[in-house]
């Protein structure tokens, strides 16, 4: 019982992260119907960005909660400008092309993302430092659920209740609802379309930065291509919630993260990735839409 | 005063760049040794070549829309590559004997190494020609082509080492092992829509390369397996350079197969209904088009080429292991389609060509050699959306003169 409750927390945990990394999938393709492909990468840059600011702050002496918070910062914030760049550069000009322009366009995009780490910084892995503060744990409670896992539960939850809260509430989250909901029809109401879709890239990237600073300091190190299979992952969590839908974003990345959990306990470590490929074809020959996902009837 | 105006938006980029960089080009820490290096020089470069791009860029989009309100004035199709051979067949001729002639001599006048490079350059070609079947036809967008790449190559890698079957062989069953896969895996999923399947194939190709990775009993996992002979001569006995020849003549040859057979494919039923298919998918099915049937030959007919060249890599390389049968690999051949131009066989043919052989040569800058092939992706897709050499589309088009209207094939 121990074991199972062990593996579900760590289900949990690779989950929210998985949802993290998969709203900002869910809401480009929502708005845009775009698979921007470069998103792992931007996960990969917020990562490493904290872990150069980090070490920076270690070596003139700062550590702790406030190294931490600072680094955290500036990693969202570079995170953030790279997905608007990317946007404005890769995917804007290509608004009315075919579709397959853009998708090209975004493997372009994730392949000189991550060439561009590699030669600016270095191929090899790079320790990450634990920058996450130990919380003191009941015995009992700590064997199941370790205090990193706990804090990356708490940050994740609080994050996407206020990204609830921002979509359902704020006048910019009813614009992106709205031009989700038919672009040209939010054009005409005045809404300004290019905004809407550089903050959409903007909000996707940060929590995009968030996932890759919480998975860092949880796994301990960073390369130049962890945003690649992360980036399949969280895609395939979108998918699997039916993408376009924010709240099947989450449950997607929970099913996925204790699917996996779960058959590399019982089953074999081996193939972790198999499962959770494999979960994803079955759950699309089922429910071609996603577990969420509305059926759009095609028009004629 | 109009000067400063003109500069303000190119100081601005690239003050926005190099505040982009800052953090990754700039600082690089040595956790080991707890030092950090700061690099204020590459700050300088980046600002430089930022500004200076934004001219470019900015010269190419002006460009751009000048061409495409030219369009919109005369009402006329661009004047593209492919129209142009199209509307002078002797031309495209005259060019096809040439690259023939060259082709053939190729071997002779260069050496191993570069004759080795040119056949890996059309085994590429020959991949793109087949998955442009199933993206560039039937618009089904398959990003794990590298699985049936990986089945063809796997089952005379196995085949041989297990009953010391042959090359020859090997080929018609490699190729038909590919099919059966891409029969496997088109029937579940062809009913998804166009971004689930991209999702899935890809899913599918990651599986099988992880499945191959992982199951040693089968696979031999990750050490792969070598000792794979060469095709055979008529049992005579070749040494490297013939040996390499030999091949590149085979793939040479199966180029020309499968251009010619893909050329016929495109005009034929089955070819009208996959861009039928393409276009709307109802409409098609309103018109007594079998989209799950046509689909499934598509997918089946693309994974058969990639099944064939899965087993001339085989024979080639003479080494198989998992790792050449990444989700790079599909991306690459992709490309080969997408920068070629959709439905283009010369421009695919010019593609692989260019993709393969490039990087080859540029192995003096072999660490930028990714670098430039993903920005070369983004900037064709930005400033050349249809590919080097854009394919014609059977197009009838009324042109009024004096005497009445003429109709015009182009």
């Amino acid at each position: 019982m121990e074991y199972f409750l062990e593996l579900f927390a760590g289900g949990l945990t690779r989950g929210s992260i998985y949802a993290l990394i998969a709203l900002g999938y869910t809401m480009v393709y929502g708005i845009i119907e775009l698979i921007n492909f470069a998103h792992g990468e931007i996960y990969m840059i917020g990562a490493f960005t904290a872990l150069i600011v980090s070490s920076v702050l270690a070596m003139s002496g700062m550590s702790g909660v406030s190294a931490l918070v600072l680094a955290s910062i500036v990693a969202v914030v570079y995170a953030s400008a790279y997905g608007f760049t990317v946007e404005k550069i890769a995917y804007k000009p290509l608004r009315r092309a075919p579709r397959l322009s853009p998708l090209i366009s975004a493997i372009g995009m994730s392949i000189f993302l991550q060439n561009y780490v590699l030669l600016a910084q270095t191929p090899d892995f790079l320790p990450f430092p634990n920058l996450l503060p130990e919380l003191p744990l009941p015995e009992a409670f700590g064997n199941i659920i370790g205090s990193t896992e706990l804090i990356i539960l708490l940050t994740t939850a609080v994050i996407m209740g206020g990204l609830t809260l921002v979509i359902k509430f704020t006048k910019m989250g009813k614009a992106m609802r709205a031009t989700a909901q038919d672009r040209d029809m939010a054009m005409l109401v005045g809404i300004n379309v290019n905004r809407v879709i550089s903050n959409t890239f903007v909000i996707g990237s940060a929590l995009a930065a968030v996932g890759g600073i919480l998975i860092a300091s949880h796994v301990g190190r960073v390369n130049f291509f962890i945003g690649f299979i992360a980036g399949i992952k969280a895609f395939t969590a979108a998918v699997l919630g039916g993408i376009g839908s924010i709240p099947g974003a989450v449950l997607g990345g929970l099913v996925l993260g204790l699917t996996e959990s779960f058959a590399t306990g019982y089953v074999s470590s081996d193939y972790e990735d198999v499962f959770a490929f494999a979960l994803l074809i079955v759950i699309l020959i089922l429910r071609p839409t996603g577990l969420l996902g509305r059926a759009a009837a095609p028009k004629v | 005063m109009k000067n400063l105006t003109a500069l303000k938006q190119p100081l601005l980029v690239s003050a926005w760049f190099m505040f982009l960089t800052f953090p990754l080009m700039v600082i690089r820490v040595n956790t080991i040794e707890n030092v950090v290096e700061w690099r204020w020089r590459n700050m300088i470069w980046v600002g430089t070549a930022s500004f200076l791009l934004t001219f470019l860029w900015r010269y190419l989009s002006d460009r751009r829309e000048a061409a495409r309100k030219e369009a919109e004035r005369t009402e006329d199709h661009e004047q593209t590559l492919g129209r142009f051979l199209a509307g002078r067949p002797e031309v495209g001729r005259y060019l096809s004997v040439g690259a023939m002639i060259l082709a053939l001599i190729f071997p002779f006048v260069f050496s191993t190494y570069q004759t080795n490079i040119m056949a890996t350059a059309l085994m590429y070609a020959v991949l793109g020609l087949g998955l442009n079947i199933v993206v560039g036809q039937a618009g089904l967008l398959n990003l794990g082509y590298v699985a049936f790449y990986a089945a063809g190559a796997y089952s005379y890698a196995l085949l041989n080492h297990h009953f010391g079957i042959g090359f020859w062989t090997a080929l018609p069953v490699g190729a038909v092992v590919g099919a059966l896969f891409g029969i496997l895996l088109g029937f579940p999923v062809l009913r998804l829509r166009g971004d689930y399947l991209a999702i899935v194939t890809l899913g599918f190709g990651e599986i099988t390369r992880l499945v191959l990775e992982n199951w040693n009993d089968f696979s031999f996992g990750p050490s792969g397996i070598s000792n794979i002979p060469r095709p055979g001569f008529f049992g005579i006995a070749l040494d490297i350079r013939g040996a390499t020849i030999y091949l590149y003549f085979l793939v040479l040859l199966l180029c020309l197969a499968t251009v010619f057979i893909v050329n016929r494919l495109q005009n034929s039923r089955i070819g009208r209904a996959w861009i039928a298919i393409r276009e709307d998918e109802t409409a098609s099915q309103a018109m007594g088009i079998d989209g799950t049937k046509t689909k499934l030959t598509a997918f089946a007919l693309g994974a058969f080429w990639a099944g064939m060249v899965g087993v001339i890599f085989a024979a080639k390389t003479t080494f198989i292991n998992p790792a050449s049968f990444t989700f790079l690999e599909s991306a690459m051949i992709l490309s080969i389609v997408v920068l070629g131009g959709i439905g283009s066989i010369p421009g695919i043919i010019t593609a692989a060509l260019f993709l393969i052989l490039v990087p080859e040569y540029l192995r003096a800058f072999s660490n930028y050699r990714m670098l430039i092939f993903g920005s070369v992706m983004v900037l064709m897709m930005l400033f050349r959306p249809q590919g080097i050499v854009a394919g014609a589309r059977r197009t009838y088009t009324f042109r009024r003169r004096k005497s009445g209207p003429e109709l015009e094939r182009g």
